[in-house]
């Protein structure tokens, strides 16, 4: 697909989202999802920063097989609060809360999402979250790790349990709210001829993610609240000491935590299937396994949680069940990976910025699923729990799989979102150089846990050395490749060249409708008559009217 | 783009409902939605129960003894009054809803009322019976560093420990006091439900928002429909 050529002349300003309203107030007010979409896409965009650079800390201190940069409390610290500034507060909001948030009601043909004003206050709650979040780290730090295990947590650590906790607590309600709305939305505002099989892939993905995030979040919720009584007044129910169980906490937390590497990767699978089928120029391979199997994924995540105990005192007999329904779970994702690869074949493909970053998830989620099976097996997980093998497998499904479908997202709507083209150029290249620093930093580390690395420990032998130089230099690529799209993206808000409505030239409803969009999405509410991915035959590929025709005879 | 869009449905008509909002299409649109976000929102509620529900499966099965000594030292009368406040509470939102649709002014603003009195009733019941736990230092942990938990009072059976009595009253005050503060926030949907019943905002026409806050209502009491027996009932097959 020529993208390039599909840019018109800058037109005079014409009524968007953007400019429809001016002033902080009507930003903070907002009731646009759009707007609010971006208040997300600002806040996640500070979290990640913080986040990326406790994870320079960590790779620059494991530079040296001394502890040198950093004293052991100080690196406890560094790692807990990477681990949860990164899942917290940018990999679980990242693709719902920014590009779900921004599509969902235009996917659908909707004005809005359902409840606009729970959607606001979801932001609001996520930045109060945050800022509590922040207080601990400033106050003084915590160090028990992202998963908080008693007692540790409860008992013996020195750090800010209680208002990371507390943080982490107001911040899943934003999850549970947002995932609520999302589920409203899609069973209530799909515009007429918009039937369950005609929705993109990308809200079947955030429908599957939703249901995930309010019957998982809550737990958590609880889950937390508890430890944090327990540590405040000394009352115990995981405290082994009063005759509680510290395995039931890890019960419970995984519960939810398990689920939760299912909602930051479910929305990645369904950037990537409108990636795939889009730039593909073809429906994509079995619509409706792809949608099940998101399904199945959201179903089958939350019977999974055990894996993550079979070190912990488990019973062997519940171990040996978690491990099948945890193979059990590779089928959806694998059904996917070969739609998609099937896709593929004799397609018509364009390698602009998005696509590569599809292909690229494509075979990092590989990685890190098949990786995943490694642990899911009983034996094997006993040599390689807390291990860095751990460490490189959620790393391949966290940042080579959610993250790179994000960016790729970011890129691919970025026309509908801002009204601007980023530079393909840049952008091309960029794509490139976090590939490549991504496989340097997380590849060597499978070797090093296979070889026995653990976890979590910044002094190490000295045979460990070279693999960690490798790491720590595939983490320079990859933070310098990140800095690029951080400069050319907010470049290109004001300098990159205009956007046209459809600079892909797609079906998808969103692409309907004028770049930026009006507060209101469509001007009239459309009339769906074709199914997704349905692109005209070759030959009339340059008719976007196509539709238009189409639905006039209709109609 | 947007000139394809000449063909569709046109924004809300001009005789729309004042109370429909501008995204939907139409009023049965938007009762579906807020219905269906209730029930959604009732539904992430069970699960932020059931993580004290699985703690209290699991201890109760653990430590018998201690369980059914610590519940036998609730106050079976005050939980019973309870339960039977709460059910009327349901009766009368219930009938609040069926007024309202039925445009039953009168009926709708004294059901709201009542409920209104009845939940307040249960918080007050409620109050009497923690200060009953104060008294006897039934409070667990260091909650009031003053009176730590001592469970003298408690008459133990054989094989009781002391600490996993605490437990009980742990998850006892985690649960009511979770359960309390929905209902907290259940009185004041209802209150701002009265207001505007009271300014006529609420007729057959447009009664949703009081269904929503019914369900909510009735999900409340249906918690304590639960807590009730898991608490109150364990172990009163044994001698006192």
């Amino acid at each position: 697909m020529k993208a390039m050529e599909s840019f018109v002349a800058p037109t005079p300003a014409r009524i968007n989202y953007l400019n429809a309203t001016y002033g902080l107030k009507s930003w903070l007010l907002t009731k646009d999802h759009k707007r609010i979409a971006l208040l997300y896409l600002g806040s996640i965009s500070f979290f990640f920063f913080i986040g990326g650079l406790y994870a320079m800390f960590i790779r620059l201190e494991l530079l040296t097989p001394q502890g040198d940069l950093l004293q052991s409390t100080t690196y406890n610290k560094v790692f807990t609060q990477h681990g949860i500034i990164m899942v917290f507060f940018f990999l679980i909001p990242s693709i719902p809360a920014t590009l779900g948030n921004f599509l969902v009601p235009m996917m659908i043909g909707a004005k809005d999402l359902a409840f606009p004003r729970i959607n606001l206050l979801s932001w609001y709650i996520y930045m109060l979250g945050g800022i509590v979040t922040i207080y601990a780290l400033l106050a003084g730090g915590i160090d028990t790790g992202w998963t908080f295990y008693t007692p540790f947590s409860t008992t013996f650590s020195n750090s800010y349990v209680i208002a990371a906790g507390l943080g982490i607590f107001i911040n899943g309600f934003s999850s549970i709210l947002t995932g609520l709305n999302f589920i409203v939305t899609i069973h209530t505002m799909r515009a007429p001829g918009m039937t369950w099989f005609r929705m993109p892939l990308f809200i079947w993905s955030h429908y599957a993610t939703s249901l995930v995030m309010i019957l998982g979040t809550p737990v958590i919720a609880i889950t937390i609240l508890l430890l944090a009584f327990e540590r405040l007044a000394h009352i115990g129910i995981f405290d082994p000491a009063a005759g509680g169980d510290p395995v039931l906490f890890q019960h419970l937390f995984w519960f939810y935590s398990h689920p939760a590497v299912y909602i930051m990767v479910l929305p990645g699978m369904g950037v990537v299937s409108e990636l795939i089928a889009n730039f593909s120029r073809k429906n994509i391979f079995g619509y409706s396994f792809v949608a099940f199997s998101s399904l199945a994924i959201a179903v089958f995540g939350f019977l999974v949680w055990g894996h993550h105990l079979f070190v912990a005192g488990q019973s062997v007999y519940a171990g040996m069940i978690f491990s099948f329904l945890s193979f059990a779970v590779a089928i959806p994702s694998a059904i996917k990976v070969f739609n998609w690869t099937a896709t593929l074949y004799k397609a018509s493909i364009s390698y602009d910025t998005p696509m590569l970053y599809a292909l690229g998830f494509i075979g990092l989620f590989t990685i890190g699923g098949m990786t995943g099976l490694f642990l899911a097996s009983l034996a094997v997980d006993v040599h390689l729990s807390d291990t860095y093998f751990i460490v490189a497998h959620f790393h391949y499904i966290m940042v080579g799989g959610t993250l790179l479908a994000y960016l790729g997202g970011l890129h691919y709507w970025w026309p509908k979102i801002t009204g601007r083209m980023y530079p393909e150029g840049w952008a091309r290249f960029s794509a490139l150089i976090i590939f490549v620093g991504f496989n340097l930093t997380f590849l060597p580390q499978f070797v090093l846990g296979y070889l026995g690395m653990p976890r979590r420990y910044h002094v190490y032998p000295a045979e460990f050395q070279v693999l960690h130089v490798l790491s720590t230099a595939g983490a320079s690529i990859l933070g310098f490749g990140l800095l690029i799209p951080l400069v050319y993206l907010v470049w290109s808000m004001r300098y990159g060249k205009i956007a046209a409505a459809n600079p892909w030239n797609l079906p998808g409803l969103e692409w309907q409708t004028s770049s930026p969009p009006l507060t209101e999405n469509f001007e009239l509410t459309p009339i769906v008559t074709w199914e997704a991915y349905e692109f005209a035959p070759p030959e009339e590929t340059e008719v976007v009217g196509k539709f238009r025709d189409k639905r006039v005879e209709e109609v | 783009m947007a000139e394809s869009y000449t063909v569709g449905h046109e924004h809300a008509p001009e005789n729309a409902h004042a109370a429909l909002q501008h995204h939907f299409e139409n009023m049965e649109q938007q009762r579906e939605a807020s219905t269906l976000g209730m029930w959604v929102f009732l539904v992430t509620e069970i699960m932020f129960f059931g993580g004290m529900f699985l703690a209290y499966t699991l201890y109760r099965s653990l430590y018998p003894e201690a369980f059914a000594s610590a519940s036998n030292h609730l106050d079976l009368k005050l939980g019973a009054i309870n339960t039977v406040v709460l059910i009327l509470s349901s009766f009368t939102m219930a009938m609040a809803v069926y007024s309202t649709q039925v445009g039953k002014r009168r009926n709708q603003i004294i059901s709201l009322a009542l409920t209104l009195l009845l939940g307040v009733a249960f918080l007050g019941i409620k109050a009497v019976e923690y200060h009953q736990k104060y008294e006897d230092q039934l409070i667990p942990g260091r909650i009031i560093p003053s009176r730590p938990f001592d469970a003298s009072e408690v008459h133990l059976l054989p094989g009781a420990q002391p600490h996993n009595v605490e437990m009980f009253y742990w998850i006892y005050f985690a649960m009511t006091g979770m359960h309390a503060v929905h209902m907290i926030i259940g009185i004041g949907i209802i209150a701002v439900i009265l207001f505007f019943t009271i300014r006529g905002k609420y007729g057959p026409e447009y009664h949703n928002p009081v269904e929503v806050s019914g369900l909510y209502w009735h999900f409340v009491d249906i918690v304590w429909i639960f807590l009730f027996p898991l608490l109150y009932l364990l172990g009163r097959h044994l001698e006192h």
